[in-house]
């Protein structure tokens, strides 16, 4: 895996430079003690994977994010465990290291990145999250991480710049959008069913004409949505 | 009085001496130079990029195992945020400490 370090401490860098070299597969081709040199470098080259430090003079390891066309997958470095909140809201965030970063937890993260590049391990890569393989999504209410696991989400439904999700008995509204959490959710149990609404079909009760009923709420189908919904169901 | 160790560093390295020799050096480097803009900053009284520097000292606070000087900088970096210098002569004895174990280690 061809790998990049971006950090302003030149002993951060070093530190993970050392952690990547007991990683069979893992390359660091390059790192860059600010946000600026790194982006002309990814202008001209490809990495599979940045080790991105948030807090960085001028420029933020986020304005690196915000300016990256199809970025990489991303393991944030950071000294301030605040920002894994913002973190989480970016689909190729794959893990959120708080420095001092230990041997423990950087193996544990690299587990997480071989996850999401495919059971081949860091030497192969794919497009599949590490989303995938987890179990639960963590979602941010009032500057608190609440841990959903998927099997509870019912559904959820977009509102304006918001979106809803929906747990047996409660719902939580979150400041995102229906593109993004679909990117978090595993594409076995869960289908956007229509523009606004995204269904675990694993909780649906029956289906009547162009509408679902999961648990007491009735979701309409969209035309185009309904052939491939149909197919993935167990029909008999 | 918390003092310094290089427990960290040796995990990490995992036996590799020339590791711990190299990045030792980088820490003899970086933290006088973020020490310096970190009291330069006190003495304009911008607390703001005060609070940044301590924001990167606090991690070598951490490297060197000062587990109660991370803990002391995370609240006098807050505090820097909003205006408040009262932990500024704690913060400044674990600077003391730091300085001095650098000094030993070169």
């Amino acid at each position: 895996m061809r790998s990049i370090i971006v950090d302003d401490e030149a002993s951060a860098r070093a530190i993970v430079k050392e952690l990547c070299k007991k990683i069979p597969g893992m390359e660091v081709r390059a790192e860059f003690p600010n946000a600026l040199e790194a982006m002309k470098f990814l202008k001209d080259n490809q990495v599979d994977l940045i080790f991105l430090d948030i807090h960085m003079p001028k420029l933020t390891g986020f304005d690196l994010i915000e300016t990256v066309q199809n970025p990489p997958k991303i393991v944030l470095t950071t000294s301030d465990k605040n920002f894994a909140i913002e973190a989480y809201e970016y689909p190729f965030i794959v893990d959120y290291l708080v420095k001092p970063i230990t041997t423990e937890r950087f193996e544990k993260c690299m587990r997480r990145l071989e996850n999401a590049f495919g059971q081949d391990g860091l030497g192969s890569k794919s497009n599949k999250s590490v989303q995938d393989e987890d179990e639960d999504l963590y979602i941010n209410i009032d500057r608190r991480l609440i841990k959903l696991k998927f099997n509870d989400i019912l559904l959820i439904e977009a509102k304006g710049d918001y979106i809803e999700i929906q747990t047996l008995g409660k719902r939580y509204r979150v400041h995102s959008t229906l593109k993004k959490i679909k990117e978090k959710l595993p594409d076995s149990s869960f289908f956007q069913i229509h523009r606004s609404f995204i269904i675990n079909f694993t909780q649906i009760v029956d289906i009547q004409d162009n509408s679902v009923l999961i648990e007491r709420n009735v979701i309409p189908i969209s035309r185009s949505n309904r052939p491939e919904l149909m197919q993935r169901l167990n029909l008999l | 009085m918390e003092l310094p160790n290089l427990d960290y560093i040796k995990e990490i390295s995992g036996g590799n001496e020339d590791f711990e020799k190299k990045f030792l050096s980088i820490i003899q480097n970086e933290f006088p130079k973020e020490k310096n803009e970190y009291l330069e900053n006190l003495e304009r009284e911008d607390l703001e990029e005060s609070a940044k520097i301590v924001h990167k000292i606090k991690h070598k606070l951490g490297i060197l195992g000062l587990q109660q000087g991370y803990r002391l900088a995370i609240k006098y970096e807050e505090d820097l945020k909003y205006g408040n210098t009262n932990l500024k002569s704690d913060f400044h004895e674990v600077l003391h400490t730091v300085e001095e174990f650098i000094l030993k280690i070169a």
